[in-house]
């Protein structure tokens, strides 16, 4: 992991301020298409959201007319979007709480040398780099209802009796365990990671100096490696929370919001709304929800990012 | 601390245990896409309630016929071949867009250059599931409906402000003497930078390359949302929406397209992890 403490040592450091005009021109020239292509594909998209969710647009035509807040009120006033928000809000919770409790688990475990390491760090991150669409797919086949594999392993243990079944998919509280399983498996892998190359990042005489002070196992883990993981930890939490908040393959492939639009978050609603609907207005509305968190989640980013500035 | 041969065994075998869990978690829905794709139906589609027939090995001799389908007589090879056009075309945008912002933001912008470095990170943080909306509009706009061309327009979009970032950390690593010696020599500063920054950055160029088309091969909601005829698709709309025929799943086939598409790019996200990470933990690891 030396790469990562070299791009983040120099990354930190402060660029002199003597620089030629004519370097400062050449750079002001080297961003612009960049800049440019992120103002008008991002910015300027993120604004027409903003502006669509406020008319009554619809995917038919190019004509529309001002409806003020009028969405958003139909919008918090439809229980299928409520129960999409909660839904989004217990998905994220629930996923991202699993997500790190056992990431920090298994970032431990691969902390030691074990013959094939490699090997395991090659099939423990296959989830997080497989197409999320495809790999829901995969899950797709084990939750099936007639020949699920789980409902298979259950009846061979007898846990499932005679004439007891699991509908994973066509049941609102196992679709929603459904859902929570595959985001928890593909996102484990990424947090892993990034906790992984945080643990190696504590300089191993820190370890040593505390053991001279004859600190324990759990004042090391809480007065040291905590303190340490702690930016590290935030980083993984806020990329899983955004991954998870915004997602909508998991629960459009799997359950298509089902049965009874039990199990919607708010980007598949969106998609529901707006394209298959056609009403563009209501979907971008629903989307528009999606902001707050964001704008908490990119000023989290800041913080973390100002703070490794400082020091 | 101090411990006795008993407790040091414990600790190896709980280890043990600790990873053999999470890599059976981790790897089983490909192990069970792998089974699948080459059991014959028979042994596939009996019902799980029947509890004698163990579903996890082949009960049956395995069957080369649902990849004969996948590639005889589905669209699967099209797909490939349109996500791996679309991907050489957003790549090659990305780099003509990323290396230069991200040279300049390493080396020529001072002290608002790390602002705004991280400013266009955080685009990367706006989700495709707010943008498709608008950019429906956009699409329909400049007449871009259920063309490839939608998405090598949009997908620079997550690559671009990712990889632009990616780059500058790794433009920064290099020593400032290369291209001031250069300059020395009499190279201009483009020449400078043509000349010896990019061939030393190539490293870095080749994981922008791998991360921007792995982003292109995995993205689903822009390619769902703007290509609808089924010979236009990407794999990883594809797959999932015209392979299933009605309501009937081919799961053999399916299978076999998830796994043939997926282990590549594990490979090669592999290959090149720590950079990604590198990048995700901006700057929180001192």
């Amino acid at each position: 992991m030396d790469t990562v403490e070299t791009a983040v040592t120099t990354a930190s450091r402060k660029a002199p301020d003597t620089l030629s005009r004519r370097d400062r021109r050449l750079g002001k020239l080297l961003l612009a298409p960049a800049l440019a292509y992120i103002f008008l594909l991002v910015a300027l998209p993120f604004l027409l959201a903003l502006f669509l969710s406020l008319t009554n647009s619809s995917a038919g035509s190019l004509e529309f007319s001002f409806v003020g807040l009028q969405n958003f009120k139909n919008v918090a006033a439809s229980p299928v979007f409520l129960r999409a928000l909660r839904n989004t809000f217990i998905f994220t919770l629930v996923s991202q709480v699993l997500v790190i409790f056992l990431g920090n688990i298994l970032a431990r475990a691969l902390l030691k040398q074990f013959r094939g390491k490699l090997l395991v760090r090659f099939l423990v991150l296959m989830p997080w780099a497989a197409p999320i669409s495809l790999a829901t797919l995969g899950w797709l086949w084990i939750f099936d209802s007639t020949f699920s594999v789980i409902n298979w392993g259950l009846k061979v243990v007898g846990w499932l009796g005679p004439g007891q079944w699991y509908y994973w998919l066509g049941d609102p509280t196992l679709g929603m365990v459904a859902i929570i399983t595959v985001h928890v498996w593909r996102l484990l892998p990424f947090s892993t990671v990034i906790l992984l190359a945080g643990l190696t990042s504590i300089p191993s005489e820190v370890h040593e100096a505390a053991d001279l002070d004859g600190a324990g196992p759990f004042a090391k883990a809480f007065q040291i490696t905590l303190p340490m993981m702690l930016p590290i930890l935030t980083v993984a939490l806020l990329f899983g929370v955004v991954f998870t908040f915004t997602d909508m393959n998991v629960v459009y492939l799997l359950t298509r919001g089902g049965p009874y639009n039990s199990t919607h978050v708010l980007a598949s609603l969106a998609y529901q709304e707006g394209v298959l609907g056609g009403d563009v207005g209501r979907g971008a509305a629903v989307a528009i929800f999606l902001v707050p968190l964001l704008v908490v989640m990119a000023v989290f980013m800041l913080r973390v990012s100002r703070r490794s500035e400082v020091t | 601390m101090r411990r006795g041969p008993v407790q040091r065994a414990l600790a190896t075998v709980g280890h043990r245990v600790v990873i053999l869990g999470f890599t059976a978690f981790a790897i089983f829905p490909f192990y069970w896409m792998l089974i699948t794709a080459f059991k014959q139906n028979s042994d596939l589609y009996v019902g799980a309630s029947n509890t004698a027939h163990n579903p996890f090995i082949f009960n049956e001799p395995p069957t080369l016929v649902h990849l004969r389908i996948l590639f005889g007589s589905t669209l699967f090879p099209t797909w490939l071949f349109n996500t791996l056009w679309v991907g050489a075309l957003v790549v090659a945008i990305t780099l003509l867009l990323a290396v230069p912002a991200a040279y300049s933001l390493a080396r020529l912008t001072g002290r608002w250059g790390e602002r705004l470095s991280i400013g266009i990170f955080l685009t990367y943080l706006v989700p495709s599931t707010l943008l498709f909306i608008p950019f429906s509009r956009l699409v329909a706009l400049l007449g871009l409906q259920n063309q490839l061309w939608a998405l090598v327009l949009i997908y620079p979009t997550f690559t671009v402000p990712f990889c632009t970032w990616l780059l500058m950390g790794f433009f920064k690593t290099l020593p400032k003497e290369v291209e001031e010696s250069a300059m020395v020599d009499g190279c201009s500063r483009v020449g400078a930078i043509t000349r010896v920054v990019l061939p030393l950055a190539v490293p870095g160029l080749l994981t922008v390359v791998i991360f921007a088309l792995t982003l292109t091969i995995q993205e689903f909601v822009y390619s769902l949302t703007f290509i609808s005829s089924v010979e236009r698709m990407t794999v990883s709309v594809g797959v999932p929406v015209a392979l299933v025929r009605g309501d009937v799943y081919y799961w053999g086939s399916l299978m076999a397209a998830c796994l043939i598409t997926s282990v590549p790019l594990a490979v090669l996200y592999n290959l090149f992890l720590d950079r990604f990470i590198a990048g995700f933990t901006i700057g929180a690891i001192k």
